[in-house]
């Protein structure tokens, strides 16, 4: 187990709109050391109970995990720079799909999300990881995701405001398949009202 | 001009909900200064060497008066008194509080602008020709195309967190002047055979360290597709674009490694259920938004000569200030006006809050209540009639708007430089200061004709040194500043990057050596050739030659203001 290090995360994820405590443990690889051989995920045991393995370590250990991940214990997550499609053949395994933040400048996490609803039809939970803090929320819930594993140093309850910054979004993304102006009859430029201050007391 | 409806102003009093909850956080320490920096860059909020800077969004540079004389509150309430018109059409104040910046936001939301997404590694402003709308050239007005993709941007879920900087610029005339070629995505109106509109679509163009012109990825895109198409263009990009190095992040550099052609494939691949989809414009969307671009209620005027004029008659300088500042109108009877805010001894793109007022009445008075920003940091009144410019002319010349040189040497491009800008290797103001002394006579500046003089103070080339017909670099050497000089650029339908004509030189040296180069221009030009076709025709080799044939004394310049005393 030298080489892997699981996060415990039997503490509190928000799911839909509600904090929720959770029993998923998210499996990581240690990062690859320079000089030092590469860690193999073929040979990295993974541990009892319900995981969310790495996406490179399912693709090795699919038949090892096939039980495990019909009796619903197992999940996988896929890092910043990997492709979704590599798992489009087996979501009807996973009780999970985990996307990983690795710092919360890093954005492909927000269009892998886009590929795994839009394009590969995942449905269940789709869960933010790793650098995720209450002002990315609104964002990733747009995107498709429902679960959020915020950072740990953070108050959890805090980080739910994030997921209400807005109440009108122009543009069609996951959440909200059409774009503003085929929602709602907007104004039109002959007859724009000459002031209106809608939302001043925000 | 556009004009919010309750969705827009809801969407903008929401932001500034979000960001005055986010100050608040950063300055009770729940935000980190790290967690702080994208949240309140995405909002055009910089740390500047000083103070903090903000950067505020004027849409595709169009402004009416009411906001403009926002600026100028602004400037008075939260600043010192002045605001910078940037080479993006916006503008920025460089002496702002943070803890008062949500208050400057809501002062802006009350005249329908905010400073969403002018800054940060995102889709920023879309800029477009400052004549868009009365170009004798133009083909189709871009802006309302330009308003669309501001809506379709603005907190676009999927692409908030790009590897780096987005610029998007389009253009609807056959001169292009929106400097198209060095954007991430550079868009041209046009028509096709069967008369339809749509757009010449290039991507990968850029300045910065490596410049790039872009690259045209599709000849003719229907506009009912111009926001799916730029989906898939994002969506590439946001996958695929470098994140190990924020100097190789551009879109630029991934065309480059992959090839237009690969790209392209990809584009079109992630296009193909994106097509005809939700985000496919419609008819009636699209002309909703024209609707607010309407032409103002013009007279039935006819064309004159405005220096025949009886008044303005054998006054040279009305005239210099007609033949240089003064633009063709489609509309017969109308003329566009540049105010010059290029005056010497002024910081280019530099404006007072008295000078801002003063344009929100010219522009109430002259021209229809509305004004524009360049990206060659001056202003424009666009609707002007023939027969008030000679009275426009005096009025403007009194308060220092009305030097005659838009296009000329002291028209010059220029960054805040290191005076302000924390990323600056140089300062590039006093160099602006010093060659514009030393290039004073109009009369000169008259003879040498149209010429850009770009100048950055660093390699983010936010002066557009590359495109400038003389471009000047601020460069870092062990710890003290110098000045690449580069020839032969230019910007429009002749797009060209410059070539450096060699090693660097001092800041008193600049002027001189401005000098010298114009000199070979005057020696070897063609008649009516510019400063760029002759130094492109030429190559680097004469002017380098004469440039470096003999030492150019230390104390050739003279530096302006605090920088006289080196």
């Amino acid at each position: 187990m030298s080489d892997a290090v699981a996060e415990n995360s039997k503490n509190l994820i928000i799911k839909g709109r509600e904090v929720v405590e959770d029993d998923w443990l998210v499996l990581r690889l240690a990062e690859p050391v320079e000089g030092a051989p590469q860690i193999d995920p073929a040979t990295i045991a993974v541990p009892e109970g319900k995981v969310i393995v790495p996406q490179s370590l399912w693709l090795v250990q699919r038949e090892l995990l096939a039980a495990r991940a019909a009796a619903g214990e197992i999940g996988v997550w896929i890092a910043s720079d990997e492709r979704p499609e590599a798992i489009r053949d087996d979501l009807s395994s996973f009780g999970v799909i985990a996307v990983d933040f690795p710092k919360f400048t890093d954005g492909r996490g927000y269009s892998i999300a886009y590929n795994l609803r839009i394009r590969m039809g995942w449905t269940g939970e789709l869960r933010a990881i790793g650098d995720v803090l209450r002002d990315q929320l609104f964002q990733m819930q747009r995107v498709g995701f429902n679960a959020y594993a915020t950072r740990p140093d953070r108050s959890i309850h805090d980080a739910l405001k994030g997921l209400s910054d807005f109440s009108e979004t122009y543009q069609a993304s996951v959440d909200q398949k059409l774009p503003l102006y085929r929602r709602h009859a907007r104004t039109s430029g002959v007859a724009a009202p000459a002031a209106n201050n809608d939302g001043a007391g925000i | 001009m556009y004009q919010y409806d309750q969705y827009d102003h809801l969407i903008v009093r929401e932001r500034i909900a979000q960001y005055r909850d986010q100050v608040r956080r950063r300055l009770s320490d729940e935000l980190t200064e790290a967690e702080f920096v994208p949240l309140r860059l995405q909002n055009g909020l910089y740390m500047q060497r000083h103070a903090y800077m903000l950067r505020i969004a004027v849409p595709y540079g169009l402004l009416s008066s009411r906001q403009m004389r926002m600026f100028a509150h602004i400037a008075r309430k939260y600043d010192r008194g002045y605001g910078h018109f940037t080479t993006r059409q916006n503008i920025q104040f460089n002496w702002v509080e943070l803890e008062q910046t949500p208050d400057i936001l809501s002062d802006l939301a009350s005249v329908e602008m905010h400073a969403i997404q002018t800054s940060g590694n995102c889709i920023r402003n879309t800029t477009s020709d400052p004549y868009a709308g009365v170009a004798a050239d133009e083909i189709i007005d871009p802006r309302p195309y330009a308003e669309v993709l501001r809506q379709w941007s603005t907190f676009h879920p999927e692409f908030i967190a790009l590897p780096r900087k987005f610029k998007v610029a389009i253009n609807g005339a056959v001169e292009d002047r929106a400097a198209i070629a060095v954007h991430d995505i550079g868009l041209t109106v046009v028509r096709n055979d069967a008369g339809e509109i749509g757009f010449k679509f290039m991507a990968g163009g850029g300045m910065g360290r490596t410049p790039i012109l872009g690259s045209v990825i599709r000849e003719f895109l229907p506009w009912q597709h111009l926001l799916t198409y730029t989906e898939a263009v994002m969506r590439v990009y946001n996958q695929y674009g470098r994140r190990d190095n924020k100097y190789k992040a551009r879109i630029k550099i991934l065309l480059k490694a992959i090839g237009v052609e690969e790209f392209t494939r990809q584009v079109e691949a992630e296009w193909v259920d994106l097509k005809d989809g939700p985000e496919t414009l419609t008819v009636e969307e699209m002309q909703r938004v024209i609707d607010y671009f309407q032409p103002p209620a013009y007279k039935p005027l006819d064309d004159s000569d405005v220096t025949a004029a009886p008044e303005a008659a054998g006054n040279k300088a009305f005239a210099n200030w007609i033949n240089r500042n003064v633009k063709p109108h489609k509309q017969p009877g109308y003329a566009a006006v540049v105010l010059s805010l290029k005056k010497t001894g002024v910081p280019p793109g530099d404006a007072t809050a008295e000078q801002i007022d003063f344009m929100a009445d010219l522009a109430d008075q002259y021209s229809f209540g509305e004004l524009r920003v360049t990206h060659e940091q001056n202003i424009v009144l666009a609707d002007v009639e023939q027969s008030q410019l000679f009275t426009l002319w005096q009025l403007v010349k009194a308060k220092g708007l009305a030097t005659p040189n838009i296009g000329l040497l002291t028209d010059m491009i220029c960054c805040p430089g290191g005076d302000f800008c924390s990323l600056a290797n140089a300062k590039s103001i006093p160099i602006a200061a010093a060659i514009a002394e030393r290039f004073d006579d109009i009369d000169y500046q008259h003879d040498i004709g149209e010429i850009e003089l770009n100048i950055s103070g660093c390699i983010n080339a936010c002066g557009h040194h590359h495109v400038g017909s003389i471009g000047v670099l601020g460069v870092d050497k062990d710890g003290s500043e110098w000045y690449q000089v580069s020839i032969g650029g230019s910007q429009g339908n002749h797009s060209a990057i410059g070539k450096i004509i060699g090693p660097s030189f001092s800041a008193l040296q600049m002027p001189e050596v401005i000098a010298r180069l114009l000199q070979v221009y005057v020696r070897e030009r063609f008649e009516d050739e510019s400063f760029a076709a002759c130094a492109q025709r030429l190559g680097v080799a004469p002017f380098k030659e004469f440039v470096y044939a003999t030492p150019i004394a230390e104390k050739a310049g003279r530096l302006v203001g605090e920088d006289e005393y080196v």
